[in-house]
């Protein structure tokens, strides 16, 4: 849906606690209490909104390459395989973003797991699988740190 | 690779998010046998070294109506890309952005950023903008729209205690 449908009570919940979320016994009974309504309004709101998916999760997002290691892989799939080979790549456990992209390399994931040598090995298996170039580019430098998206600003 | 044993489990106890129960740290401590204060401790040490970047409410971007989706690609030369690049991240709708390798002769482009708009009219325009903004106007660039979306959710770096293997949530 799109933003300008929420309400006040909803944009200012999805806006304003997108990162320094409350570190404390009752978090959301803290948000309610800076919004100015009770923890079961905010709760609920929130399971509405991982509901309808303008929410993926209340948590991490963590730093690349720290907890783990990660790539950003590419392929050119002939348009006839599309939905057969996003849907293999997407049953891997370590694949956490897939999207087909207007460009000859069309098919573009995030594989991410505990070590390099997983990493490789999923790239590897998606390419013998397929019979596919698997395009492996890997982050070299972050330029952007990471704040949210800001609703309100855009 | 910088965590401990006791992080990873900790990770993958809160990596598709916190319970949304009046007490989400006691729930997570309950199932890893630990105290709610402990749990608050660890993810404040996690975030404190950088490992967690941001922590709270994260979005879902092409949900809340900003459909147009684009990775926008920059072949700059190797010696420019750090001050190019620092100046792209700075611009509010830049949401990424990272050098990544070129892979010749299929991907000559080494510099990426991520930009979200509600229609592609917009996000054509942003591009524009941040390629001036950050004085990259004379290098090669290009647009990649998504066309649909497979599969979104944060990175799961340790193995999930609830993963069934193909479930997406």
């Amino acid at each position: 849906m799109p933003v300008d449908e929420l309400s006040d009570l909803e944009m200012d919940l999805l806006d304003g606690f997108q990162r320094e979320f409350p570190l404390q016994p009752r978090p959301y009974a803290a948000l309610a209490e800076r919004l100015g309504c009770d923890e079961a309004t905010v709760l609920r709101c929130l399971a509405e909104f991982v509901d309808r998916g303008l929410v993926s999760r209340v948590g991490p997002v963590f730093a690349p390459h720290r907890a783990g290691a990660s790539t950003l892989a590419a392929m050119a799939v002939p348009s006839g395989r599309v939905d057969e080979v996003a849907a293999l790549v997407s049953s891997f456990d370590e694949v956490n973003h897939n999207y087909e992209r207007q460009h000859r390399l069309n098919l573009w994931f995030v594989v991410a797991a505990p070590g390099a040598a997983r990493v490789r090995a999923v790239l590897d298996e998606i390419a013998a699988r397929t019979g596919l170039e698997v395009l492996d580019l890997p982050l070299q430098e972050a330029f952007h740190i990471d704040l949210g998206f800001p609703l309100k600003w855009t | 690779m910088d965590v401990s044993t006791n992080e990873l489990r900790l990770i993958a106890e809160i990596q598709d998010g916190l319970p949304l129960e009046p007490q989400p740290y006691a729930a997570v401590g309950r199932r890893l046998g630990i105290g709610e204060l402990e749990v608050i401790e660890a993810i404040r040490r996690l975030i404190e070294r950088g490992i967690i970047r941001r922590f709270g409410v994260v979005l879902s971007h092409r949900d809340l109506g900003y459909r147009a989706n684009a990775m926008a690609v920059w072949d700059v030369p190797d010696g420019a890309v750090r001050e190019i690049g620092g100046r792209m991240a700075a611009l509010s709708f830049v949401t990424l952005c990272y050098r990544r390798p070129r892979r010749l002769p299929d991907w000559p482009y080494n510099l990426f950023c991520m930009i979200h708009g509600r229609d592609r009219t917009t996000v054509k325009q942003l591009v524009d903008d941040a390629a001036r903004a950050a004085r990259a106007e004379r290098y090669p660039r290009a647009i990649l729209f998504s066309s649909r979306r497979f599969k979104q959710r944060g990175a799961r770096y340790a193995p999930s205690p609830t993963a069934s293997g193909e479930a997406e949530r």
